[in-house]
C-alpha cells in the first residue's frame, strides 16, 4: 500500500483537447482525396478545470452527453495525459508518479469492459493477480460484494455475454471494489440499469462511503442520484465547470430555492437532460 | 537492493496473470483454437508433400523445416500484438493499463504465453508429421540440441519484432492488424522460409541480410540436415543473439513510446 502524503485530490487548471479532421463535403475532383483534407477543428473537452475531494467526500460531477466528464475521469486515471494543468492525488502527480497513483485508485465505467466468454469470476481473478491480491481473498470478497448487490453467486462461473447489462455492471463493481480503492470513480455507474438495479448499486455505494475512507467522484446525468449521494455538485458543461456547491446551494443560485436541481441544470447550462 | 529483489519477484508472480487469462480465453474459444491448429498442421504437410516423389528426403525436410519454423517464429512475433488488439476490441485495455505494474511486467507475461504456446503448438505439430511422410523425411542426420538452441536464440529477436509491432494495434486495433500482417508477409517473402534467398531478385536481398528469420533457417536447416553443431553454427547464433539484444529493450522502449503518444491524444477508449 502507498502511503498518502495528503488527505485529497486536487486538480489545478486541468486542461484537456482533442482534434478531429474536419469532414468536409468538397466538389468532385477534391472529394477523391479525403486524405489532403487537413482542416482540423478542436473539441474543448476539458477545459481549465480546478477542484478538491476529500477523503469520506462523495463529489459528483453532472453533465450532458459529451460535457467532458469521462474525459476528466480518465485524466485522474492515468489513461490520458493533461495538455496542461496539474493533478495530485493524496499527494502524488497523476503523471510523475503514476505507478503510486494507479495503486490507491479504481474505477467503474458506463460500458462493462471485460472478456466477454471468460466468466465473471476468471474476469475477477484476472484483475486480483494484476493487483497482486491472493486469488482465494479475491474471490470470498467478490462474491461477497456481489451479493450485496443482488447478484446471484451461481452466474459467477457462466460467461459474461450471458450477462444482462445490470448483471455486468455489477461484476464491474466488484472489480473496483475488489482492490479496495481509497479513490474510486464511478463514470455514470448506474446509466442503462432498471430501477431496482439502480437502488441496489446506490445503495452499496452508500453503505460503502459509512464503512470505508474513501474519495469518491461520481459522474452522472442523473439529478435524483447527484442529489442523494453527492456532498459536493459541480455541473460541466462543454468541458468547464460552470456551477458548484451542494444541491442546496446550487439551488438557490438560480434565486428559485423552491426548484429541483433539473431546473436548476437547466436554468444554467440550457439543456434538458431528458432529451440528451 | 532488497527492496528491488521484492519488486522484481512480485512483478514475475504478476506477469502469471497474463498467461493464466491467456490459457483461458484459448479454453473459451476452443474451436477458433483447432480451426488453428488444423491449418498449421495442414499447412506443414501439403507444403512437405509438394517435395515427395520430385526431391530426396532431404528436400521433403528441407520445405517441412521452412513450415515449422515460420510457424513458430510467426506465433513469437504476433502473440503480443495480437493481445494488444484484443484487448482493444474487448476494451479491457484501458483496465489493464490502470493497473499497478510495470510496462514491462504485462508485456513480459505476454511473451512468456507466447514462447509456452507456441512451444505447445509446433510441437504437437512436430509430433504429428511422421505419421505422414515416414520414410519420406530422414532425421538421421539431425543435431536436435543445436536446433533447439538456434530456435531458443532467434526466439529473442521475434519477441523484439513483436514488441515492436504492439503498437500498431495499440494506436488502431484494425490499422494495426493490417500492419502486422504486412510486416509478417514481407519476412516470410525476403528469409528464405522456402528456398535459398539468391533466387530473389537482386533488389530484395539487403533486406535478407537484415531479417533474423534468413539466418535462423540457415542455422537450423545445418543442424537438421547436416547435423551441423552449435559450435558450428556459433557466428550465426551470436549475430541472433545481437539482434535479440538490440530489439527487446528497443521493443519495451517503443512500446512505452506508443502508450504515451495513444495517451497524449486519447487511443485508449473504446466508448463511453
Ligand atoms: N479519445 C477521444 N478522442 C477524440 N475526442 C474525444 C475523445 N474522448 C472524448 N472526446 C470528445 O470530447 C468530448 C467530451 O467527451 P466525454 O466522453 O468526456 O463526454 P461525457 O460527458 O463523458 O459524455 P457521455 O455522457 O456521453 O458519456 C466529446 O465531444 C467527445 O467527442
Ligand atoms: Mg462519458
Amino acid at each position: 500500500m502507498v502511503t498518502m502524503r495528503t488527505d485529497r485530490l486536487v486538480l489545478k487548471q486541468v486542461q484537456k483537447f482533442f482534434y478531429r479532421k474536419k469532414i468536409q463535403q468538397k466538389p468532385f475532383p477534391q472529394s477523391l482525396f479525403p486524405f489532403l483534407q487537413t482542416e482540423k477543428e478542436t473539441i474543448k473537452a476539458v477545459d481549465d478545470i480546478s477542484f478538491e475531494v476529500q477523503l469520506g467526500q462523495i463529489y459528483g460531477v453532472l453533465g450532458a452527453n459529451g460535457s467532458g466528464k469521462s474525459t476528466l475521469i480518465r485524466l485522474i486515471s492515468t489513461l490520458l495525459l493533461p495538455d496542461s494543468g496539474q493533478i495530485t492525488i493524496f499527494g502524488y502527480d497523476v503523471v510523475k508518479n503514476s505507478y503510486q497513483v494507479r495503486k490507491m485508485m479504481n474505477r467503474v465505467s458506463v460500458d462493462a469492459a471485460f472478456f466477454k466468454r471468460l466468466s465473471a469470476l476468471e474476469n475477477l481473478i484476472y484483475t486480483a493477480r494484476l493487483y497482486d491480491i491472493p486469488v482465494k481473498t479475491a474471490t470470498t470478497k467478490a462474491t461477497e460484494i456481489l451479493e450485496r448487490l443482488g447478484f446471484k453467486a451461481d452466474r459467477m462461473d457462466g460467461g459474461m455475454e450471458d450477462l444482462s447489462r445490470g448483471m455486468q455492471q455489477k461484476v464491474a463493481i466488484a472489480r473496483a471494489f475488489l482492490t479496495a480503492p481509497i479513490l474510486l470513480l464511478l463514470d455514470e455507474p448506474t446509466t442503462g440499469l432498471d430501477p431496482k438495479s439502480k437502488r441496489d448499486v446506490q445503495a452499496f455505494i452508500n453503505e460503502i462511503r459509512q464503512e470505508h475512507e474513501a474519495a469518491i467522484i461520481l459522474t452522472t446525468h442523473d439529478m435524483a442520484e447527484a442529489e442523494t449521494l453527492c456532498d459536493q455538485i459541480a455541473i460541466i458543461d462543454q468541458g468547464k465547470f460552470i456551477a458548484r456547491g451542494t444541491a442546496g446551494q446550487l439551488k438557490s443560485q438560480i434565486n428559485k430555492p423552491e426548484s429541483t436541481l433539473e431546473e436548476v441544470f437547466i436554468e444554467l447550462t440550457g439543456k434538458d437532460l431528458q432529451e440528451e | 537492493m532488497l527492496n528491488i529483489i521484492r519488486t522484481a519477484v512480485r512483478e514475475a508472480i504478476v506477469s502469471y496473470a497474463f498467461i493464466e487469462r491467456n490459457f483461458n480465453l484459448l479454453k473459451r474459444y476452443l474451436n477458433w483454437e483447432i480451426l488453428f491448429f488444423t491449418y498449421s498442421i495442414v499447412n506443414a504437410l501439403t507444403i512437405g508433400l509438394i517435395m515427395v516423389g520430385r526431391g530426396d528426403a532431404k528436400d521433403v525436410l528441407y520445405l517441412v523445416i521452412g513450415a515449422l519454423v515460420w510457424g513458430f517464429l510467426s506465433i513469437m512475433m504476433r502473440e503480443v500484438s495480437d493481445a494488444i488488439t484484443w484487448e482493444r476490441w474487448e476494451g479491457t485495455i484501458e483496465y489493464t493499463f490502470m493497473a499497478p505494474i510495470h510496462r514491462i511486467t504485462h508485456l513480459v507475461g505476454s511473451c512468456l504465453f507466447a514462447i509456452i504456446y507456441g512451444v505447445i503448438r509446433t510441437g504437437i505439430v512436430l509430433a504429428v508429421i511422421p505419421l505422414f511422410f515416414g520414410n519420406h523425411i530422414d532425421l538421421s542426420n539431425a543435431n536436435w540440441v543445436a536446433m533447439s538452441v538456434i530456435i531458443a536464440v532467434s526466439s529473442l529477436s521475434f519477441i523484439g519484432i513483436g514488441l515492436m509491432a504492439a503498437i500498431f494495434p495499440l494506436l488502431s486495433p484494425e490499422k494495426g492488424q493490417a500492419a502486422t500482417g504486412i510486416l509478417q508477409a514481407l519476412l516470410l517473402l525476403v528469409s528464405g522460409i522456402y528456398y535459398e534467398i539468391d533466387v530473389l531478385p537482386n533488389w530484395l536481398q539487403p533486406l535478407s541480410k537484415i531479417s533474423p528469420a534468413t539466418y535462423t533457417l540457415r542455422s537450423i536447416r545445418a543442424a537438421m540436415l547436416d547435423n551441423a553443431s552449435v559450435a558450428d553454427q556459433l557466428p550465426n547464433l551470436s549475430l541472433l543473439l545481437s539482434i535479440g539484444i538490440v530489439t527487446i529493450p528497443l521493443g519495451f522502449y517503443i512500446f512505452h513510446l506508443g502508450e504515451k503518444y495513444a495517451k497524449r491524444v486519447g487511443r485508449l477508449k473504446r466508448s463511453g
